[in-house]
């Protein structure tokens, strides 16, 4: 099974679960800010490929990782947002801080 | 169908807030609901159910209650904890505000429950708890499309 946490030289990707609740966002939350503090990240793609759920306790962990990256002057994107993420990313004005794509982008 | 209830009683721990939406989830079938309308209900659940956990417990194990009621195609949740209440429910409903800006905390819980579901209701007193109800009509044309 692929690693939910990927790393590819200065990007870490993060294949995010099924569902994103207040119960699991904790733990990407920490795992993210353990690895951004031991390696030199400068891009963080959050990968919504199998996730159909995602509540407000997901929109602020994002949020928070978001801060830090742009603290450190790194950027963010989501990719593979089903219609379902991408409302909830869009009623929660994350699409108007990070970039949000359907698909995986060529560049990554 | 014309009217149904259930009640869930459950210790205030996070891993049950996925048993319980999906609970509800389940629950609601029985309106013949959209895809929609389900994934709707599940996150405003989410939310509320959150908030007695993180906010009205803080952490601490005791029994938050949910019970689900049908009335023709109308369902109504209700989110119940014996926490320790919302001192001014006003200010804790507008958006972005949160009491915990240091642990990443959007703000957003009573703004997606207004979002997805018809009505909102909080009931709140310090020291006692809180009760948060909401309804949503299912059978109806997106919410978000209609007007």
């Amino acid at each position: 099974m692929r690693q939910p946490f990927e790393i590819a030289g200065t990007t870490l990707t993060i294949h995010l679960p099924a569902e994103i609740d207040h119960h699991n966002a904790e733990g990407i939350r920490c795992e993210a800010d353990r690895i951004l503090k031991r390696k030199p990240i400068r891009r963080m793609v959050f990968d919504f490929e199998n996730t159909d759920f995602m509540d407000s306790s997901g929109v602020g962990m994002i949020l928070g990782r978001y801060k830090a990256m742009r603290f450190m002057g790194g950027t963010v994107v989501a990719v593979r947002v089903n219609e379902r993420m991408r409302r909830i990313l869009t009623l929660s004005g994350v699409y108007k801080v990070i970039d949000i794509y359907e698909d995986m982008p060529r560049q990554f | 169908m014309q009217q149904n209830e259930m009640k869930l009683e459950f210790d205030s721990r996070s891993c049950n807030e996925g048993f319980v939406r999906v609970a509800v989830a389940a629950f609601m079938t029985q309106l013949n609901p959209t895809l929609e309308e389900v994934a709707d209900v599940k996150t405003a659940v989410s939310e509320a159910v959150t908030n007695a956990i993180l906010h009205g417990y803080e952490g601490a194990v005791k029994k938050v209650t949910v019970t689900c009621r049908i009335a023709g195609q109308v369902l109504e949740v209700r989110v119940e904890d014996q926490g320790k209440g919302i001192p001014d429910v006003e200010k804790a409903m507008e958006p972005l505000f949160t009491t915990k800006g240091d642990s990443d905390r959007a703000g957003m819980g009573f703004a997606f429950m207004e979002a997805f579901m018809d009505t909102l209701k909080v009931e709140s007193q310090v020291g006692k708890g809180t009760c948060v109800t909401m309804t949503r009509q299912i059978g109806r044309e997106n919410k978000f499309e209609r007007q």
